[in-house]
């Protein structure tokens, strides 16, 4: 498949120790990954030898920008198989590219109309929507997931109605790991022609995705959970509806033309891209996409499942963990009676194992759970087997620390979340 | 179970906390309330409600309940457990103790802390600083309120 020992050469920080003498044993990539030296290497290129800002320059580095700028456009347009470069839009982040989508799409919207969600949406996919609930005097819906941590695609289907005019779903969970059918949304769902968003920051860096494939009418990713900088969100869109479609953001290089009464909207993509854009960090995601695309994406979805399926039978030995997670790929989460997953996190940090513990942003989810917190593990092709087993060895030490099975009196009540949860639909 | 590979977590994790999370105090209803707060960390989730009872110008009651890690939790019961019989004054200087000890400043000026000591080896631990505090400033936040609920 690949050699994994060559790889994590490729990434500096793999190098580092922590606590002086533990090394890092990174497990949090489904909060942001590594980034490989040629990445960093690109970002420097550019602020060293071309640095300026790009379309409006005459000089000899503007337009060098300019090329360079644009051409991680086709390579964006490639990595996920749209139809043209022009159909690809850089934000700051996934985030920003929703809340786009939830100004500029929910200025058409009238009263009544729905918007479908899932339980299983991070909060950035569900306050753009609440934000512009307040605008407008419009419902949403949330699908819910099977007792397998699923999605119930039948339940979609009989929530998709006339009224419904969005569904805005999350291609693969950033907590269950599991990747939703996006084809059978898009055809099941087709008689009522909603439009179809499809948040892919989770999905875009671990396997080969095509956009015309999935069936959506919107895919949304972030460049930092894929080796790439900060500060750099894709939006894809079909051309058709990216140019009905009324800007987001007002500013420079998003107009032709200014007079003292009004403006006319550049074309897509510029037209939303307004203000200067972060140019040496999407030079430097293009420079990351060469790089994943090198490794091969089939090739990390293989080794994540590989990686996946060790680590959950490695768990399966704490017989009192609850582990979220059926099919889930790269992402697994749990949680237990007795240790907290702040004071596992606490603990296994000691030991060099970078984890996640919290609501990972999906507050709705874990109260759908359950659950206020859990602890997450999540993996990318740079981790091995090796470092799952220093995991396991740190979270062994940590239920040792709290003596699971001695203390089984600590039983924290709570109010049933799960039964709460349903009273509000 | 201390051990000596981890020392910074023993600092962290003294006995005392542990005993305090295994079986907190301060989880009876009160029958009546005369400053109540709920506090939450937005970071992690963690939930906390206070409850007082006073009589004769002191705490006569502490309810604490709540959901959380080890250091949160153990924090609140400490809080339930040392603030009874405290005036509202004395109550107020203790948590100000917590809250210099936790930006490492002198705390000299309040000596009858109890277990609240053993919440030192938290500031060594920054993120963690935030789960010590919740109670307290929970705590706070009830009296600035002067919030009267009843808790069934």
């Amino acid at each position: 498949m690949f050699d994994v020992e060559k790889i994590r050469k490729d990434f500096p920080i793999l190098e580092r120790k922590i606590w002086d003498d533990k090394p890092l044993v990174y497990l949090d990539n489904a909060a942001t990954t590594q980034k490989p030296k040629a990445v960093i290497e690109s970002l420097v290129n550019y602020y060293e030898n071309y640095n300026a800002n790009i379309h409006r320059g005459v000089h000899k580095l503007a337009e060098e920008a300019t090329s360079v700028y644009e051409l991680v456009r086709d390579k964006v347009k490639n990595l996920v198989s749209c139809k043209d470069n022009s159909e690809v839009i850089f934000t700051r982040n996934t985030t920003e590219s929703i809340n786009l989508l939830a100004h500029s799409l929910g200025e058409s919207l009238n009263e009544g109309d729905e918007i479908l969600l899932t339980e299983m949406e991070h909060h950035s996919n569900i306050i753009p929507w609440y934000l512009l609930r307040n605008r407008k005097k419009i419902n949403i819906r949330f699908v819910p997931i099977t007792d397998q941590y699923e999605l119930d695609y039948e339940k979609l289907e009989k929530l998709v109605t006339k009224k419904t005019k969005i569904i805005s779903v999350t291609h693969k969970s950033n907590v269950l790991g599991v990747i939703n059918d996006i084809g059978r949304i898009s055809t099941g769902t087709s008689g009522c022609r909603p439009l179809l968003i499809v948040d892919a920051a989770q999905s875009v860096p671990h396997m080969k995705i095509n956009f015309a494939d999935l069936g959506c009418d919107f895919l949304v990713f972030s460049s930092h959970k894929m080796c790439g900088p900060t500060g750099v969100g894709v939006l894809v869109g079909k051309k058709e509806s990216l140019e009905k479609i009324p800007p987001f953001l007002g500013g420079g290089e998003m107009v032709r033309k200014v007079t003292f009464d009004n403006f006319t909207s550049n074309d897509v993509p510029w037209k939303f891209e307004a203000g200067t854009p972060n140019i040496a960090d999407v030079i430097a995601f293009g420079t990351a996409i060469e790089y994943l695309e090198k490794i091969g994406l089939e090739n990390i979805h293989k080794y994540e499942i590989e990686l996946t399926k060790y680590a959950l039978e490695k768990l399966s030995g704490f017989n009192f963990l609850k582990i979220y997670n059926s099919r889930g790929v790269g992402i697994i989460t749990f949680s237990n009676p007795v240790v907290h997953p702040h004071d596992i996190a606490t603990i296994v940090d000691q030991e060099g194992v970078a984890v996640r513990a919290g609501h990972h942003c999906a507050q709705p989810l874990m109260s759908r759970l359950g659950v206020l917190a859990t602890t997450r593990a999540s993996f990318y092709f740079y981790n091995t087997k090796k470092e799952i087993d220093i995991f396991i060895d740190a979270l062994q030490k940590a239920f040792d620390y709290f003596e699971v099975g001695a203390c089984k009196e600590l039983k924290q009540e709570r109010v049933d979340l799960v039964s709460v949860q349903k009273k509000d639909k | 179970m201390q051990t000596k590979t981890m020392p910074q977590l023993n600092e962290l994790y003294r006995e005392i906390i542990l005993e305090h999370y295994r079986k907190p105090c301060g989880r009876e209803p009160l029958d009546k309330v005369d400053y109540h707060a709920e506090g939450t960390n937005p970071l992690c989730g963690d939930e906390v409600k206070i409850g007082l009872q006073i009589k004769n110008n002191k705490i006569e009651k502490v309810y604490t309940e709540g959901h959380g890690c080890s250091i949160s939790i153990a924090s609140g019961s400490i809080l339930a457990d040392i603030l009874r019989g405290k005036t509202l004054e004395e109550a107020k200087k203790i948590s100000e103790y917590l809250k210099c000890t936790m930006q490492w400043k002198n705390n000299n000026f309040c000596d009858d802390v109890g277990d609240l000591r053993a919440l030192e080896g938290v500031k060594k631990f920054p993120v963690r600083i935030k789960c010590a505090l919740l109670p307290w400033t929970t705590f706070e936040e009830a009296l600035m309120g002067h919030d009267r609920i009843e808790i069934s």
